[in-house]
């Protein structure tokens, strides 16, 4: 493999100004729950340019098939049927091979299959809101399934969430975890949410937004959705000094 | 004008949400019957090499109250000092230990427990060995970038006295909310947050 050595390197820095802070007053749980000491600054050692992989053998059938992956035989959930796709890719431009993308969201009219949902939203018996690929060797992954809806929640008296759906992706290192949230072109909701407002700048809300993409719909079927992922890219390690022995 | 670097940017991060387990642990959630198990609740099998331990813990809040919907995942050397990866150029790791596990903190009490083995020493940048520490990652409703840190272990005294990691940090009343607690067989690792015993996290 040509970029092989590239693969080594430490992760790039994060860029604390592009991701959000983690004090967001606006969106009050954050108050609480922010460290309020500077983070320690720590270039990569094995311990975080490491991390865990998955294989193709883990994903059912059915895996990456919101439509189809909890409904009742004969039966489909109700709403706006879409396919999402895109690639996963480093700061570098390379992809991310065999990344693990898992994916949760609410069903059309909003409402979440948990517990402590309180939503007065219907549940949908046919939709479970759950599902999960890998990555190929371009980097590329795909899913369908029903488009969320917006909800409220409790945090100003009228705050609502726009629609979205929540990602939790694994690169190849344990650095690049990631959680985040795909919205959707045109919603009017996004530049009112709090949530979205943590992240500092416009330019970094948009890498969030998946435009239509027609190119890629289903005729009679689906409409499209793409989502291009970007992780923390690795340093090269050309001229590396390093100890003997290591 | 120069040539454009044609560098991307990271994609920005967003916080969990209060619904991260139907993702992410779903059986856990209520949401059953979509994955087969739910990833990360077993690391070890009957034939992992190693010493057996159990490491519990909380996450709290800047008034001490626990989180009840935290995710925490952890990822750790094998018993000799590797790591299951692709990326671990150094030598081949125990096939049956995965070093890597997630738990939902319990939805009453907040507490999140993993079955593991205690962890060899890993080389530093510079070949200095690290002491035995688990990676931690956080994410819940609240925290908008997952946060890193370290769990050390409370009986490698003289290994956590020259680590190159501990020793980097400047205030050293702050080492210990790295260190877990022995309790009984097990060892407590809580995480805080905020406050007089805030947890060291890493920007990473
Ligand atoms: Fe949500």
């Amino acid at each position: 493999m040509t970029n092989e050595k590239r693969n080594q390197g430490a992760f790039f820095p994060r860029d604390r100004n592009w991701q959000p802070p983690a004090l967001t007053p606006p969106y009050k749980t954050s108050v609480l729950r922010s460290p309020q000491k500077a983070l320690l600054s720590l270039d990569n050692t094995l311990s975080e340019m490491t991390g865990p992989v998955f294989g193709h053998n883990i994903i059912g059938d059915l895996d990456n098939d919101l439509i189809l992956n909890f409904a009742k035989d004969g039966e489909l959930p109700i709403g706006e049927r879409i396919v999402v796709h895109g690639r996963v890719i480093d700061e570098r431009g390379l992809p991310v091979k065999g990344a693990l993308l898992e994916f949760w969201q609410a069903n059309a009219g909003g409402r979440y299959r948990h517990k402590k949902e309180t939503y007065l939203a219907p549940l949908d018996p046919n939709f479970g809101g759950c599902g999960r690929t890998i990555s190929d060797e371009d980097g590329y992954y795909y899913f369908r399934t029903i488009k969320p809806g917006p909800y409220p929640w409790p945090n100003g008296v009228n705050d609502w969430r726009p629609a979205h759906i929540h990602f939790s992706i694994f690169g190849d290192g344990f650095a690049q975890r990631l959680i985040t949230q795909m919205y959707f072109e045109g919603d009017p909701l996004i530049w009112k949410c709090p949530i979205v407002q943590a992240i500092p700048s416009e330019e970094a809300v948009k890498q969030l937004i998946a435009p239509l993409d027609m190119g890629n719909t289903i005729p009679m079927d689906s409409l499209a959705y793409k989502f291009d992922i970007v992780l923390r890219g690795r340093r090269s390690t050309m001229f590396d000094n390093r100890r003997e022995g290591n | 004008m120069t040539q454009p670097l044609n560098y991307f940017k990271e994609t920005p991060s967003q916080t969990a949400g209060p619904y991260v387990h139907i993702g992410c642990t779903p059986n856990f959630s209520g949401v059953s019957g979509v994955f087969h198990e739910d990833l990360g609740i077993s690391m070890t099998n009957d034939q992992t090499e190693g010493h057996r331990i159990t490491v519990r813990g909380m996450v709290f809040d800047g008034k001490g109250a626990p989180l009840k919907d935290a995710l925490v995942e952890i990822w750790q050397a094998d018993a000799k000092g590797f790591y299951n990866s692709p990326s671990e150029m150094r030598g081949q790791a125990d096939p049956n230990f995965t070093g890597w596990g997630r738990c939902a903190g319990h939805m009453e009490s907040g507490e999140f427990v993993f079955e593991t083995v205690k962890p060899g020493i890993v080389p530093f940048k510079d070949g200095r060995p690290m002491a035995p520490h688990i990676t931690f990652w956080i994410v819940s409703r609240g925290i908008n970038v997952g946060l890193h840190t370290r769990m050390y272990f409370p009986d490698e005294e003289t290994a956590n006295a020259t680590d190159p990691v501990l020793t980097r940090i400047e205030h050293k009343s702050r080492v210990p909310t790295l260190i877990a607690r022995k309790e009984g067989d097990d060892y407590r690792f809580d995480i805080h947050l905020q406050g007089d015993n805030e947890t060291v996290f890493f920007d990473i």
